[in-house]
C-alpha cells in the first residue's frame, strides 16, 4: 500500500500496535476457547449432576394411614378428606401479611400462627406448609375465589385421621397429633416423611403401638422443578404402601354400651374372653376426643382437660392402681387350700378380729357368726380372710396372687399399663426399709394396705378364676395387615381343681344365692348366671371416734374420701367364657355401684351370638370349643 | 487499491459506494444476530414474541442505519465528530439531572419517542472524537505530554459522569476503548506503564467508593461459594449451565438451566451461556469463531485504511466490539465478575444493538473510503 511520506511514521506504529492488539484477540479467544473446554469436556460430569439436582426434586408421598376395625370389621379409625390451606413461603413477599389477609377469611389466632411461623422456619423455603385444615366448603370455596389475593396460599384437599366412636374409644385408639421435635429426633432423621406438612403419628394407644404397621411405606414422586421449586412435570412416582390394616378384639357394640353405662363416672371396666384373653371392650371414663388432638386441640380445651378433677388424660383400666378391697378374697381362699385348709371349716366372726392390742373390723357390725369359706365369699365376710390370712402367711398369698396376674404387667397392646403391687416382707424391706408386720398380713386378706391392681388386672384374675387356672393374657389386637395374631397357648397356673371350684362357687353365691352380696344384681336367665365378688375399698382411715359415733355414710362424704366400688366376675357360670371387671372410683360400695354397671355390660355381651363371623377370620367354626374350670 | 481514481480523492457516487460496501460482512453480522434470534426463540419457550421478533426487527432498523451511516463522506464524518461527542456529553449530564432510573443505576433518557441509554451513544462518538484529534498530530506530535491533556479530557469527562450514573462496566469500556485509540495513535508505551501503575495505586481508593452490589460482584467473582444462593448464584448456575451441556450441548430448547429459570437474565446479559447449554461446546465454539471473524475483518479494515482518522475509527470499533465479547462471555465462564456487559448483536436489548449497528456503519465507511487521503491541518475542517 503506497502512503504519503508525512503519513508513514504513524502508519508504521499503527500497524505495529494493531499488530499487538490483533495477537492480544487472539490470545483472549484461545483463553476463552479453553474455558469452554475446561468446563464444557472436562468438568461436564460434574456439573451434569450439579444441573440434575437443580432439576429434578424428589418429593415424598405419605402414605395412607392404615384403618383400625373392631372384631366385626367395623371402622374405628379412618381417613376422610380434609379441606386445607398450605402457605408456601417463598411465593409470598410478605408472610404476615398473607396471614394476614388469609385470617379474614378464616380465623387464625395467635397460638396457630406461632406454630405456622415456626413450621415455615423449620422448613425450606418451597415446602408448603399447613396453615387451616378441615375447612368447611364454604370457607374452602372462599379461599380458592381469593387465591390471586393470598399470595403464597395453595388450596389443598388432603387425608385427615377420622374417628367416628370420639371419646368412646379414646383410650383404646389413642390419636395421631403432628410431629414433634422429640419424635423428629427420636427417629434420628431416617424418617423423612415425618417432615412432611400435615404429617400425623400415633402419640398413645394402638395408633402409637401399631404406628409403623399402620404409616405404612411413603411414596415417592421424582418431579422436574423449575427455579422456583415449582413441579414442571412428573418423571417418576412410587405410590408406596398404604398402612396395614388393624383389626382388634374390641367389639364396638359392648364398648358403647360400656361406655354409655359408664358414662359421667370417673370409672372403668374390662371385659376379657377367658380363653383368649381377648378384650371385648376396655373403657376408661372419662374420656377426650381424639379427632381433636388431630386438628390440634385448643388451649383453653386442653387445659380444661388437664384441670379435670376426673383425669380424662387417664386410661384407668391400665393406669388407674386401687387396693383391690374384697375382690381379693378369691385369691386368699385359694392360697389357703392350696395351703391345705379345708374349705368346709368354719370361722367364727363376732364382728371383729382381735390382733395383740388392735381390733379389726368386719363390714358387718353385728357378725356373721359361724362360716365356711363358700358362705365367707357369699357374704363377703371380713373377719374369716383376717384369720385366714394370718394362718397362711403373707407370702402364700402374695404368691397366689401373682400366678392369678397381679402385681405385672403383661406387655399389653395400648402403652400406659403399670403393674400395681402385690406386697411381700422383702418388698417391704426393699422399699420402706422396715420389717413386716402381722397386721399387714391380716389387711391384706380383704385386699387392703398396700395391695394394689388395675382394672386391667382384676379382669385377668377373674378370667384365670373362671377358665380353670390357665394363664390367659390380655391383647387387643386380633389381626395385623390381614394375619391373624397367635393366641399364645396359655399354661396352667398350677391350682387344684379343688381350689378353683370353691371360689367359683362362692363368687356364685355371691351372685346368684339369696343373701349374696351381689343378688340383687344377678342375671335370671337360665344359662347367662354371672358369678362375681363384690369390692369396696376404703380410701381413707377410719378412726377409732368415727367408728364410736358411727361410721359416716358414703353419700355423706366429700366426693374424694368415698370409697371406691369394685366388682369382678364371669358368665355364663356353668359354661363360663367372659370375664370382666368395673372399677368406680369412690362409687360408694361395690354391691350398689359397681355391681349393676357390670351386670348390665355382661347381659350385653351375653346376649350377642358368639359365633358371628369375625373380621380377618372368615370361618370362626374352627375356633377351640370353650374350655370349663 | 488499484483504482487511482479513488487514490486522487475523486468523489465516490453512491452506486460505487454501495458495491464497495462490504456484503459479505453483513451476512456475517446476521449469521452471529440469527444465533441470537434463535436463542430468544428457545427462551421464550418456542415463541417469537416477546424477544425474537422484536430483536429482528430491531436488526433490520441496525442494518438501515448501518448502510446509512456507511454511504456518508468518512470526512464529514470526521468533521461532525467534536460536535456528536459534544452532543453525546450534552445527553450525559441530562441523564443525572433529569435521567430515570432502571436495574437500580441512573442511565435513562427518556426522549417522549423513546428511552436512550447516553453512555452507549458516548461510546461511539469518544471514538470519533479521538480519532479527529489524533488524526491532526504527527507522530511526535501525539508523543508529547501536553498534547494528552485534550485526549484525557475527552475520555475523562464521560467516564466521570458515567460512574456517577453508577455504571462502573461502562467507564471501564469507555476508558479501555480511549486507551485503544492513544496506543494506536503511537503514544509511547511509558505512558501506558505509569497508567498502569497508576490504576493499581487507585483500587484502595475506587474499592472504597464502590457501592455494596459493586463490591459483592467483585467478591462473589473471587470466591463464588461465598453466597451460593445470593449473589454467587449467577456465576454458579451459569457455569452449570455451560458445563451440563458438554459438548453437543442438550439440544435446541432443551436447556434445563435456562428453561427452569434456574439462569438468571438469560434473554439479556447471560444469553451465550444458554447457547452454550443447548447447543455445547461446537455451539459455543462457532459463535466465538464468528466474533473472531469480525475482528479480523474489521482490523483489516483499519489496516488497509490511507487515513489516520479511518485507522483509529476503525481500530476502535474493533476493540469495543472485542472488549464486549471478551468481557461477557468471561464473566459467563465464571473469569471475570459479573459486570452488566450484553453480548454484541446476540443479547435482547435496543440501545445497544443500534449503536452497535452505527459503529459497524462507520467501520464500513471507512472501508468503502479507505483510500482517501485527508490532510492533517486545519483544512479538514472545510
Amino acid at each position: 500500500m503506497q502512503i504519503s511520506g508525512r503519513d508513514s511514521n504513524r502508519y508504521q506504529t499503527f500497524t505495529r500496535r494493531a499488530a499487538l492488539l490483533a495477537g492480544a484477540q487472539g490470545i483472549a479467544f484461545v483463553v476463552l476457547a479453553g474455558r469452554m473446554y475446561y468446563l464444557q469436556v472436562l468438568k461436564t460430569d460434574q456439573y451434569r449432576m450439579l444441573a440434575e439436582e437443580n432439576r429434578v426434586s424428589m418429593r415424598l408421598l405419605a402414605p395412607l394411614r392404615g384403618n383400625i376395625v373392631d372384631r366385626f370389621g367395623r371402622t374405628l379409625a379412618s381417613n376422610r378428606q380434609n379441606y386445607r390451606a398450605m402457605l408456601i413461603s417463598e411465593q409470598t413477599p410478605d408472610v404476615e401479611a398473607t396471614l394476614a389477609r388469609f385470617s379474614r377469611i378464616v380465623e387464625i389466632d395467635s397460638f396457630t400462627k406461632k406454630r405456622i411461623l415456626r413450621d415455615i422456619a423449620r422448613s425450606p423455603r418451597f415446602m408448603p406448609v399447613t396453615v387451616a385444615e378441615d375447612l368447611s366448603w364454604d370457607q374452602f370455596a372462599q379461599v380458592n375465589i381469593n387465591e390471586p389475593d393470598l399470595a403464597g396460599i395453595l388450596p389443598d384437599v388432603g387425608e385427615t385421621r377420622d374417628y367416628p366412636y370420639g371419646e368412646e374409644l379414646a383410650h383404646v385408639l389413642g390419636y395421631v397429633a403432628a410431629v414433634s421435635e422429640k419424635d423428629l429426633a427420636a427417629a434420628g432423621g431416617d424418617e423423612p416423611v415425618l417432615k412432611l406438612p400435615g404429617f400425623r403419628i400415633g402419640k398413645e394407644g394402638i395408633e402409637k403401638t401399631y404406628d409403623k404397621e399402620l404409616r405404612g411405606v411413603p411414596g415417592s414422586s421424582h418431579v422436574e422443578v423449575n427455579a422456583y421449586g415449582r413441579v414442571i412435570r412428573e418423571l417418576s412416582k412410587d405410590p408406596g404402601t398404604p398402612g396395614s390394616e388393624v383389626v382388634l378384639t374390641i367389639d364396638m357394640d359392648i364398648q358403647r354400651f360400656a361406655w354409655e353405662r359408664l358414662k359421667g363416672e370417673s370409672a372403668s371396666s374390662v371385659v376379657l374372653d377367658i380363653h383368649t384373653g381377648d378384650v371385648i371392650s376396655l373403657v376408661s371414663t372419662p374420656a377426650y376426643d381424639p379427632n381433636q388432638f388431630n386438628m390440634g386441640y385448643g388451649t383453653a380445651d386442653y387445659k380444661a382437660l388437664l384441670e379435670n378433677p376426673y383425669l380424662p388424660l387417664m386410661n384407668k383400666a391400665l393406669a388407674g392402681m386401687y387396693p383391690p378391697g374384697s375382690t381379693f378374697k378369691m385369691i386368699v381362699g385359694m392360697a389357703a387350700i392350696e395351703a391345705g385348709m379345708d374349705p368346709n371349716d368354719r370361722v367364727f366372726c363376732p364382728g371383729h378380729y382381735s390382733l395383740g392390742s388392735h381390733d379389726f373390723h368386719c363390714w358387718k357390725r353385728g357378725g356373721h357368726g359361724a362360716l365356711n369359706m363358700h358362705d365367707a365369699l357369699k357374704h363377703s365376710c371380713d373377719v374369716f380372710f383376717y384369720d385366714t390370712a394370718k394362718r397362711i402367711g403373707i407370702n402364700a398369698i402374695a404368691d397366689m396372687a401373682k400366678r392369678f396376674g397381679l402385681g405385672s404387667t403383661y406387655g399389653f397392646d395400648v402403652p400406659g399399663e403399670k403393674s400395681g403391687l402385690v406386697p411381700t416382707p422383702e418388698w417391704k424391706r426393699a422399699v420402706k426399709r422396715e420389717g413386716w408386720h402381722q397386721g399387714e398380713t391380716v389387711i391384706a386378706g380383704i385386699g387392703q394396705g398396700y395391695l394394689l391392681a388395675t382394672p386391667l388386672q382384676l379382669a385377668v384374675m377373674a378370667a384365670r378364676i373362671a377358665n380353670g387356672g390357665y394363664a390367659i393374657e390380655p391383647r387387643l389386637t386380633r389381626a395385623v395387615g390381614g394375619s391373624l395374631l397367635p393366641v399364645k397357648e396359655p399354661e396352667l397356673i398350677g391350682v387344684s381343681e379343688e381350689a378353683i371350684r370353691v371360689v367359683q362357687g362362692g363368687m356364685n353365691g355371691v351372685s346368684n344365692e339369696i343373701g349374696g352380696t351381689a343378688y340383687r344384681s344377678r342375671i335370671a336367665e337360665p344359662g347367662m348366671e354371672l358369678a362375681g365378688k363384690t369390692g369396696t375399698a376404703q380410701v381413707r382411715r377410719i378412726s377409732r371416734a368415727e367408728r364410736l359415733s358411727g361410721v359416716l355414710k358414703n353419700e355423706d362424704l366429700e366426693w374424694r374420701q368415698r370409697d371406691h366400688a369394685l366388682f369382678v366376675c364371669f358368665a355364663p357360670y356353668d359354661a363360663p367364657r367372659y370375664a370382666m371387671s368395673v372399677v368406680i372410683e369412690h362409687g360408694g360400695s361395690g354391691s350398689g355401684a359397681a355391681a349393676p354397671v357390670a351386670r348390665d355390660i355382661m347381659y350385653e355381651v351375653l346376649k350377642r351370638n358368639p359365633t358371628r363371623p369375625q373380621a380377618g377370620n372368615p370361618s370362626p367354626g374352627g375356633r377351640k370349643s370353650a374350655r370349663t374350670g | 487499491m488499484l483504482d487511482l481514481r479513488r487514490f486522487t480523492g475523486h468523489e465516490m457516487r453512491l452506486s460505487e459506494k454501495l458495491v464497495e460496501f462490504n456484503w459479505g460482512f453483513l451476512l456475517l453480522l446476521l449469521l452471529i444476530a440469527s444465533m441470537g434470534f434463535a436463542m430468544l426463540y428457545s427462551v421464550a419457550e418456542g415463541n417469537f414474541s416477546p424477544w425474537a421478533l422484536r430483536q429482528a426487527a430491531r436488526f433490520a432498523v441496525g442494518v438501515a442505519i448501518m448502510i446509512s451511516v456507511a454511504m456518508v463522506d468518512l470526512r464529514l464524518w470526521m468533521r461532525l465528530a467534536y460536535p456528536l461527542y459534544g452532543f453525546a456529553l450534552a445527553m450525559l449530564i441530562a441523564v443525572e439531572v433529569i435521567g430515570f432510573v432502571g436495574m437500580g443505576a441512573q442511565r435513562w433518557l427518556n426522549l417522549g419517542f423513546v428511552s436512550v441509554q447516553p453512555s452507549e451513544i458516548m461510546k461511539v462518538t469518544l471514538i470519533l472524537a479521538l480519532a479527529r484529534y489524533f488524526h491532526g498530530l504527527t507522530l511526535d506530535e501525539a508523543s508529547r505530554l501536553r498534547n494528552l491533556l485534550i485526549p484525557l479530557g475527552l475520555v475523562g469527562a464521560p467516564v466521570m459522569l458515567v460512574v456517577m450514573q453508577p455504571d462502573l462496566g461502562t467507564a471501564i469500556l469507555l476508558m479501555a476503548t480511549g486507551a485503544v485509540i492513544l496506543f494506536s495513535a503511537g503514544l509511547r508505551w511509558r505512558y501506558f506503564i505509569m497508567a498502569g501503575v497508576g490504576v493499581l495505586a487507585a483500587i484502595p481508593v475506587v474499592w472504597s467508593r464502590l457501592h455494596d452490589y459493586q463490591r459483592n460482584r467483585v467478591l462473589t467473582f473471587l470466591d463464588p461459594e461465598r453466597d451460593p444462593l445470593g449473589a454467587g448464584y449467577h456465576i454458579l448456575q451459569s457455569k452449570i449451565a455451560l458445563g451440563s451441556g458438554g459438548i453437543f450441548g442438550k439440544g435446541f430448547m432443551e436447556g434445563t438451566q435456562s428453561q427452569l429459570n434456574f439462569l438468571p437474565e438469560k434473554h439479556t446479559d447471560f444469553i451465550f451461556t444458554m447457547l452454550g447449554e443447548e447447543l455445547g461446546l461446537v455451539g459455543a465454539l462457532v459463535l466465538l469463531a464468528l466474533y473472531f471473524v469480525v475482528l479480523m475483518f474489521s482490523l483489516n479494515v483499519a489496516l488497509q485504511c490511507r487515513n489516520q482518522f479511518g485507522r483509529l475509527v476503525a481500530i476502535g470499533v474493533s476493540m469495543t466490539f472485542f472488549f464486549y465479547v471478551f468481557i461477557n462471555t468471561s464473566m459467563v465462564m465464571g473469569l471475570l465478575p459479573v459486570v452488566g456487559v450484553p453480548l454484541p448483536l446476540v443479547s435482547y436489548g435496543g440501545t445497544a444493538m443500534l449503536s452497535l449497528m452505527f459503529a459497524f456503519g462507520l467501520l464500513m465507511s471507512v472501508h468503502i473510503h479507505r483510500n482517501l487521503e485527508i490532510s492533517r491541518g486545519p483544512s479538514a475542517f472545510w
